[in-house]
């Protein structure tokens, strides 16, 4: 599975942020976009999810597929608690195994079932993550998923979307080259 | 809070409810014609002979459906024109004229126009109607408006269906809107209800029968309806809050 970026640009109010980008996405290995604010990774990222659009270029490959993310904010329903915030993006969730994949992650039973609202940041963040995985995706992209994690958490948080890709393309937006060498992916600077 | 300091709070309350109780006991003694001013006692005399009269419950069970009746219609109403004016921007502008007018005219006077087109039974159900429904619309656009855009986002990138949108993300974010919008819109609507039954006067309601206690000179009694209004327009406010609150929690229940 391929998605084939080509020449993709755009601007805002006339000053450009992305310039005849070209890039592969395959599902054989992550891709972790990095480099400098600025630089148009989230508007990639927008655009790719189809909430921006491109001023030109095309992107292949992504016909009839579906997309997970993570995105700079968590984005959760803060009412909702952390096994809802994960339960709502499948059609018949398995409660069960979701708590499951929560404990993994880090969070017990009672924070498993709090209003995320509750939640610190850091455990959002798990939770958005884990969001990204459980759904029913072909393509999970991710802007800056691990920020705020502290170096051990984010081993175990790294190694779980490892473990839950599933043969799925990765795109991950970082900072931090380390994030890239334990994602076992790709380093394209933008 | 502990127990003797929720005691204690009461009675401060109760005692502030006395000290006016006794002042306004003292000016009716003070006065010395009830017609003037109606003593507590007397009022409450008069209550309690009003409960002994079939007229009395059947009058109150006559407005509080009608008024009742205006407001749910209302409600209904807004719900549904705010949904649509936050979908639709041309939904909005043709009503945003209609209901600053609405809300800009006197009560009385609608009452009065509405008497012409309206049966005088029917004249609390639309006023009320009228009075709510700009409160209901105006409370709920803003909460449709100011509905978080990024989780909205979230939504369509993780295919939520309409049925989850509406339940996860606009019920939680919205509902604090209408419970402000039913909380201001109860009290006013049931004051314009009666106000539109002692104008148009329809046989066997409660605006009627406080008409016909100032045409009798009966202030007593008319102390005694105004009291029943107050009640009624408290019971009915903390009832329905209720009611939402209970509703709420079954929600959020779900959410957890």
């Amino acid at each position: 599975m391929n998605i084939e970026i080509k020449n993709l640009s755009k601007s805002y109010n006339g000053t450009p942020v992305l310039e005849n980008l070209s890039l592969m996405l395959t599902n054989a290995k992550p891709v972790c976009l990095m480099g400098p604010s600025g630089r148009g990774k989230t508007t990639l990222f927008s655009i790719l999810l189809g909430l921006i659009k491109a001023d030109s270029g095309s992107i292949t490959g992504i016909e009839n597929k579906q997309f997970s993310a993570v995105f700079q904010e968590d984005r959760l329903c803060r009412q909702l608690s952390a096994l809802m915030n994960l339960a709502i993006v499948q059609d018949n969730p398995d409660k069960a195994q979701l708590a499951g994949l929560l404990k993994k992650m880090g969070l017990t039973d009672d924070e498993i079932r709090r209003p995320v609202s509750q939640l610190s940041g850091g455990q959002k963040r798990r939770v958005a993550i884990l969001r990204s995985l459980v759904s029913d995706s072909d393509i999970v992209l991710m802007d800056e998923p691990f920020k705020g994690l502290d170096d051990d958490t984010r081993r175990v948080v790294i190694n779980q979307v490892k473990d839950l890709l599933a043969g799925r393309i990765l795109m991950v937006i970082t900072h931090d080259e380390q994030d890239a060498e334990l994602l076992g992916g790709d380093i394209v600077e933008l | 809070m502990k127990p003797s300091t929720i005691w204690a709070d009461k009675l401060k309350k109760l005692t502030g409810v006395f000290f006016w109780l006794a002042i306004w006991q003292f000016a009716a003694m003070k006065i010395g014609k009830e017609v003037l001013l109606a003593s507590p006692v007397s009022t409450i005399k008069a209550l309690i002979s009003l409960c002994g009269q079939s007229v009395f419950w059947s009058a109150i069970i006559f407005s509080l459906t009608r008024i009742m009746l205006g407001f749910a219609l209302a409600l209904v109403t807004g719900v549904l024109l705010a949904g649509l004016s936050a979908v639709y921007d041309a939904v909005r502008y043709i009503f945003a004229p209609l209901f600053n007018v609405i809300k800009a005219v006197p009560v009385a006077s609608f009452i009065i126009l509405a008497l012409l087109w309206v049966r005088g039974g029917n004249l609390s159900i639309c006023i009320s109607f009228l009075m709510v429904l700009p409160i209901i619309y105006n409370n709920m656009l803003a909460g449709f408006t100011r509905v978080d855009k990024s989780l909205l986002e979230m939504a369509a990138v993780f295919r939520l269906s309409n049925m989850k949108k509406i339940k996860y993300i606009y019920i939680p974010q919205v509902l604090p809107y209408f419970t402000a919008a039913c909380t201001t819109s109860l009290g006013l609507c049931w004051k314009s209800g009666i106000a539109a039954e002692v104008i148009g006067m329809p046989a066997g309601s409660m605006g009627n029968r406080l008409y016909e206690t100032k045409l009798y000179m009966d202030t007593p009694e008319m102390f005694a309806w105004t009291v029943v209004i107050v009640i009624i327009s408290f019971v009915v406010e903390k009832g329905f809050l209720w009611l939402l609150d209970k509703i709420t929690a079954r929600i959020t229940d779900g959410f957890l």
